[in-house]
């Protein structure tokens, strides 16, 4: 089953088409590899999708719905999560209350669509509310092994445990459908290693999950599907084995052999 | 009277003109610390809130006639609220209409859009009201109260009483509600907040409606010293930003602080320094000068160092 589909997809920057006409799907429950050669659309094609930036034509359904245009804050309470290629954290906040400013706008938690009574509830309750979410989060940590870091500043985490904690905030949105921009980049293989258990720990769980990546090995490692960008347009999708021998990839990557 | 009562009348004087500053101050340090940005339009607020206050307690009660009395003060009170609620559309309108469409633009331009709809609100308001000033009327007797040999005016108390109840409610509102928690959400980053699904637009409209309100009611409390025209919000209005960098610009609580202490220093400083009274307004700027030499961050502020 497609969890996401986009038809015709189409962003152009004045004369620069970055993504060309892309029909880009997402299978439910699977890892899906998003790959191709710097300045492919990749993430181009994660902002259209996430909000960040609207579609010049094309369109998005997710889940049986049209999201085409509509701004993050609704694409993110649908139920889209994602992490950045530079590192997006609050970096004042500890490393918990990271998590719990996942956790307090999840899905269906508007809250400026409050009723009186629900409003109410949540003046009178507060304390209660932010032990209940404090809870929660220190399990998504823990999750994480992320535990012991829970009471320092975000910013002072090494750099693989800041990656691994904006994947933990955007997971405890409980998201059905999961972005990762380059989450191995700047990791050393050790970070890299358990980044791909962890992605393995997320599947487990029932999330869909699309990352870009330029690390081949985690590619063809844990994804199921991958989906190939070239210039802007979509130049093949298959299992790693099928891309690892499809001529266009070898060629968009390697460049074509010169024939004498 | 003794020297040491005469400063201890001056500081009571202070404190409740440094309470009209920190509620208009507060406008200027939510919306800075949402938006980086100053809304040099937020003087002009307080006098549309002081004029549409004293049209609706006229109305009410027949204006200077009216004998003080229960009615009278409950009339007070529903022109408050009824000048709050619509300083608050007037601020969402303005930042919809002039601020919005410029957030992607040069830091420069939002700041000049607001000194245009200062100037718009300020001549709108001589165009329609005309440009001479008005008293606003006790809604109470005002007879003074001596304690010791200080000595209180009711007006004063009601001056500090009401600001006490608004800056209590802000401070709620903002550490205790899910609402409040977006706003400081936002603060932080709003990129990432949106991710996390909150309404970003939303919570900007928010913060330029608590604010306007806040300087609607600063506005009326200020006019029973200060009379009510069109370019009484240009100085009170700067005086309050300067309280608001004195507390450390984007920080509530430095807002509160950096009122009272302006108060306080102006009330005292002028007699002290033998300041002649048209020169009075010099303490407040010099106060201004030193701390932005001196701890340019502000009392409560936090030193950011920019990023390269």
């Amino acid at each position: 089953m497609r969890i996401l589909e986009t038809e015709h997809l189409t962003r152009e920057f004045g004369g620069v088409i970055a993504v060309n006409d892309v029909d880009f799907h997402v299978e439910k429950g699977l890892v899906t590899g998003l790959i191709g050669p710097n300045g492919a659309g990749k993430t181009t094609l994660f902002n259209q999708i996430t909000g960040l930036d609207k579609p010049t034509s094309g369109s998005i359904i997710f889940d049986g719905k049209d999201i085409t245009g509509l701004p993050a804050w609704k694409i993110s309470r649908l139920g889209i999560a994602r992490t950045f290629q530079n590192i997006r954290l609050y970096k004042e906040l500890t490393v918990v209350e990271n998590v719990m400013m996942g956790l307090h706008f999840r899905v269906g938690q508007d809250p400026f669509h409050h009723r009186f009574t629900q409003a109410l509830k949540s003046y009178l309750f507060a304390s209660k509310e932010n032990r209940e979410v404090y809870r929660h989060a220190m399990e998504w940590l823990d999750f994480f092994e992320l535990g012991e870091h829970a009471q320092d500043f975000a910013g002072s985490l090494p750099y693989g445990k800041q990656r691994e904690l904006e994947i933990a905030r955007a997971l405890a949105s409980e998201p059905k459908l999961l972005f990762l921009d380059e989450p191995a980049a700047g990791m050393n293989p050790a970070e890299t290693a358990h980044l791909m258990d962890v992605v393995r720990k997320i599947r487990s769980l029932g999330v869909t999950v699309v990352l870009i990546e330029h690390d081949m090995k985690l590619v063809m490692n844990i994804c199921d599907n991958i989906t190939v960008l070239n210039f802007g347009m979509k130049i093949a999708e298959g299992t790693p084995n099928e891309i690892k021998h499809d001529k266009d990839v070898i060629e968009a990557y390697l460049g074509r052999e010169e024939e004498e | 009277m003794g020297t040491l009562t005469l400063y201890m009348q001056y500081i009571v004087n202070g404190l409740t003109l440094g309470s009209i500053y920190s509620l208009i101050a507060l406008g200027y340090t939510m919306v800075y610390g949402i938006l980086k940005f100053i809304n040099f339009a937020h003087g002009d607020i307080l006098m549309v809130g002081a004029f549409i206050g004293l049209l609706i307690y006229n109305g009410l009660t027949g204006g200077e006639a009216a004998d003080p009395g229960a009615w009278t003060l409950l009339s007070f009170f529903i022109a408050m609220i009824a000048s709050m609620a619509f300083c608050a559309l007037l601020g969402m309108v303005i930042e919809r209409v002039a601020y919005k469409p410029l957030r992607n633009a040069n830091r420069l331009a939002p700041l000049l859009s607001a000194i245009g709809v200062s100037f718009i609100l300020s001549n709108g308001a001589a165009w329609i009201f005309g440009t001479q000033s008005r008293r606003f009327p006790y809604p109470f007797e005002n007879e003074p109260i001596h304690i010791g040999s200080i000595t209180v005016t009711p007006h004063q108390i009601v001056i500090v009483v009401v600001s006490v109840v608004m800056m209590f409610l802000l401070t709620f509102f903002v550490n205790r509600t899910r609402m409040g928690k977006a706003m400081r959400a936002a603060s932080l980053d709003q990129a990432t907040s949106q991710l996390m699904g909150i309404n970003v637009n939303r919570v900007i409209s928010l913060t330029f409606a608590i604010g306007s309100a806040l300087a609607a009611v600063g506005g009326i409390l200020a006019s029973f010293d200060f009379r009510v025209y069109p370019s009484m919000g240009t100085m009170t209005g700067l005086k309050a930003f300067v309280a608001a960098v004195i507390g450390g610009i984007g920080n509530i609580q430095g807002a509160m602080l950096g009122g009272v202490l302006l108060g306080i220093l102006e009330a005292v400083g002028a007699p002290l320094l033998h300041i002649p009274n048209g020169m009075k307004d010099t303490v407040a700027f010099a106060v201004l000068i030193v701390v932005l030499l001196v701890k340019p961050e502000g009392i409560l502020g936090k030193n950011e160092r920019e990023k390269v």
